[in-house]
């Protein structure tokens, strides 16, 4: 870990400062830091827009900010709007740089979808990364349209009904250029896929898997563990999409059981969780991303 | 510069549009647009305007329409769009955002009744309801007071002094779909009004500063603060920019508050947009019988003239208020800030409210003549009275 300690840059070089005030085992954080280290290697560098959501609170208190680079909070539905804006004038002026939409799930699945599917639709030139807890973090708990089945929330007490809604496929028949699901456990997978995002243009819309320990109920330390067992057992799948048609796998499941996932997680009680059903369904989601791999193989 | 044929609408999309080519040796212009009746004109006279240095984004909500004008602004581009109605109500919480951000957006609102009942005609109500707002608010009468207010506007939304955005209102169809005789400036008489855009707290690349995080009370306090200073402002640097503007167009933008026989006058009627030429005309007309009434219109509402209201004001001992608009429970939204403005100044003025051509309802000349009966026989102020609503025996010719 020394290792690791010695190469975290300099904080005014930093997209996320250290002294920032986020949770412990905070996936989003990671998220971040990884992007930023994503962006410094590619000699990138980005504006972020931000809606209301635990990204922004990151900030900190005016005059101070976490960001070690231009960001501009918007309201809950409007991020995707606010960057088209900002990324319209960056392009008329001919300047370097990214615009990233930097949202939690409420903003990308609920509140912000329509505005989200509008961007998309136009194609504007930025990319779109939701981090996504499956949960209304920042208001202390409540389900969103990306909570899983089974999953206790302050406004579902006795667990969520329905099945978390596919954000994936909703992006994807847009025909965007780019859609990719990340997770921190696969850091390497991270990196990549965030290059190819910055080497694309047009609309680039990314899912993280962000695990919220406060929320999801679970050992800060467990976070990383957590997300890497939702990929293994097809919880998670981690993919990409280019212009809505052709699927990747980029890491593939190793059929690991989901029962641990849940048993890690005090949000899902084991009574609600219909085990059989759950390993059905993850069989089913890789059996339908396999197929679609299959059969838009990719060009190289 | 040319004389034409042309709507509200057209006059306040032509004016929008060279304001924001104005931009185009700087940072540029870009803008959200969001069709609605009856403002649809507009952002459709800004859609195929050919652009040097400009985006014009069509997005899927007015909403979304403030908010890429937001990220445009805040980019230290020009910026504006255009709403109405329930379009202002959805667009609202991004509204009062543009406010707080202290962005120079020229918005152009055509005032149109708030549905349900649906209703597409004249009503106030969409833009007062924003009046809370950091924003600069003006009423026009005419196409041509829409064309040069918006160019005004901007000059006194960028204002080092002000940095506030600004909305300028037209009544829904008696302004917006009527066609007059309409000055419209070469773009080059607009290039020399409007400087090149350098907003101070612009996003930078090279800045790492977060616009629009938290703040604790004293810092928001501070930031309201300003915001009221900058308000007070207002009165000052609208003069600047009225007698700038005089002098690059050849015409008077006129003030904030203007008069029509107001010197000696016992009975003032106090109007707003288009219905002051209404009342004009029914002045003009009595002053020749002898009788002793003015007019005072308001054109600017956001911040509230109060220290001109009272100097024009100065014979009266009655003042009619005039309000196409109407608070729920509370009256005529011009008559309640009148009513503020003299408190402790003057409290012998007799103000009497008279809510009038709601919902798009016609202020016809007899409207202002009933009026005009009513405030002479009072002796004291009562409840705002509703004029020209049709019912049974009393109904109005």
């Amino acid at each position: 870990m020394t290792a690791t300690a010695a190469t975290i840059p300099l904080p005014d070089e930093c997209l996320l400062r250290p002294g920032n005030t986020n949770c412990g085992g905070c996936g989003m954080s990671i998220g971040l830091t990884m992007l930023g280290r994503a962006l410094a290697e590619a000699d990138d560098t980005c504006t972020l827009v931000i809606p209301a959501c635990c990204g922004i609170v990151t900030a900190g208190a005016f005059p101070t900010t976490s960001y070690g680079v231009p960001t501009i909070a918007t309201t809950f539905a409007s991020s995707a709007a606010m960057a088209s804006g900002v990324a319209s004038i960056r392009d008329l002026n001919d300047e370097p740089g990214q615009v990233i939409c930097w949202a939690g799930d409420g903003g990308t699945y609920d509140i912000g979808l329509a505005t989200l599917s509008a961007a998309a639709e136009r194609n504007e030139n930025i990319i779109y990364i939701c981090y996504d807890n499956e949960i209304y973090g920042n208001t202390g708990g409540q389900r969103s349209s990306a909570t899983p089945a089974g999953a206790r929330t302050t406004t579902t007490p006795w667990g969520k009904t329905q099945d978390k809604k596919d954000i994936m496929s909703i992006m994807a028949a847009h025909r965007i250029p780019y859609a990719a699901t990340l997770s921190i456990a696969h850091p390497d997978d991270f990196a990549r896929k965030i290059t190819t995002a910055l080497e694309t243009y047009g609309m680039r819309f990314l899912l993280l898997h962000s695990p919220c320990p406060t929320g999801w109920k679970s050992e800060p330390e467990d976070s990383v563990e957590l997300v890497r067992l939702a990929v293994a057992s097809s919880l998670f799948p981690v993919y990409e999409i280019y212009d809505g048609t052709t699927y990747r796998i980029n890491v593939e499941p190793d059929e690991a059981d989901p029962a641990e996932y849940f048993q890690r997680q005090r949000r899902f009680k084991n009574e609600e969780i219909d085990l059989r059903a759950t390993r059905r369904a993850c069989s089913d989601r890789m059996q339908r991303l396999q197929a679609l791999a299959e059969r838009y193989p990719p060009d190289s | 510069m040319s004389v034409q044929i042309v709507t509200g609408n057209h006059a306040a999309g032509y004016a929008l549009s060279v304001a924001g080519e104005a931009n185009r040796t700087a940072r540029g212009v870009a803008c959200g647009i969001y069709p609605i009746t009856p403002q649809t004109e507009i952002v459709e006279y800004v859609a195929k305007f050919p652009f040097s240095k400009g985006r014009v984004v069509p997005v899927e909500s007015e909403h979304s329409a403030m908010a890429v004008s937001m990220g445009a602004s805040a980019s230290g581009a020009r910026a504006f769009t255009a709403s109405s109605a329930n379009g202002l109500a959805y667009m609202a919480e991004n509204i009062m955002v543009a406010g707080y951000y202290r962005l120079p957006i020229v918005m152009v609102a055509v005032n149109r009744t708030l549905g349900p009942p649906w209703n597409i005609w004249a009503d106030q109500g969409d833009t007062l309801m924003l009046r809370d707002f950091a924003w600069l608010q003006f009423y026009c009468e005419n196409n041509q007071e829409v064309l040069d207010t918006t160019l005004l506007a901007f000059r006194l939304a960028e204002d080092r002094r002000i940095l506030m955005p600004v909305l300028v209102c037209m009544d829904a169809f008696i302004v917006s779909h009527t066609q007059t005789e309409t000055t419209l400036p070469e773009q080059t008489e607009v290039d020399r009004y409007l400087p090149d855009l350098d907003l101070p707290h612009r996003m930078r690349s090279d800045e790492a500063r977060t616009l629009g995080g938290l703040a604790w009370p004293n810092e928001g306090l501070a930031q309201r603060l300003e915001i009221d200073e900058a308000m007070k402002r207002v009165p000052g640097v609208y003069r600047d920019c009225r007698k700038s503007f005089t002098e690059t167009f050849g015409r008077d933008p006129g003030d904030v508050i203007q008069t029509f026989a107001t010197d000696d006058a016992e009975i003032v009627l106090v109007a707003s947009g288009s219905m002051a030429t209404t009342v004009r005309e029914v002045v003009r007309k009595r002053r020749e019988e002898g009788e002793k009434i003015g007019l005072v219109k308001i054109k600017m509402f956001r911040p509230f003239p109060e220290a001109a209201l009272r100097e024009a004001c100065q014979s009266a001992t009655h003042l009619a208020v005039l309000d196409r608009n109407y608070a729920a429970g509370a009256g005529g939204v011009f008559w309640q800030d009148t009513r503020a403005a003299f408190q402790g100044h003057r409290d012998d003025v007799l103000i009497q409210n008279y809510l009038t051509g709601l919902c798009g309802g016609d202020v016809t000349p007899a409207v202002i003549d009933d009026i005009l009966a009513d405030i002479t026989s009072r002796s004291a102020a009562g409840d705002p009275v509703w004029m020209g609503i049709e019912t049974g025996e009393e109904t109005r010719q």
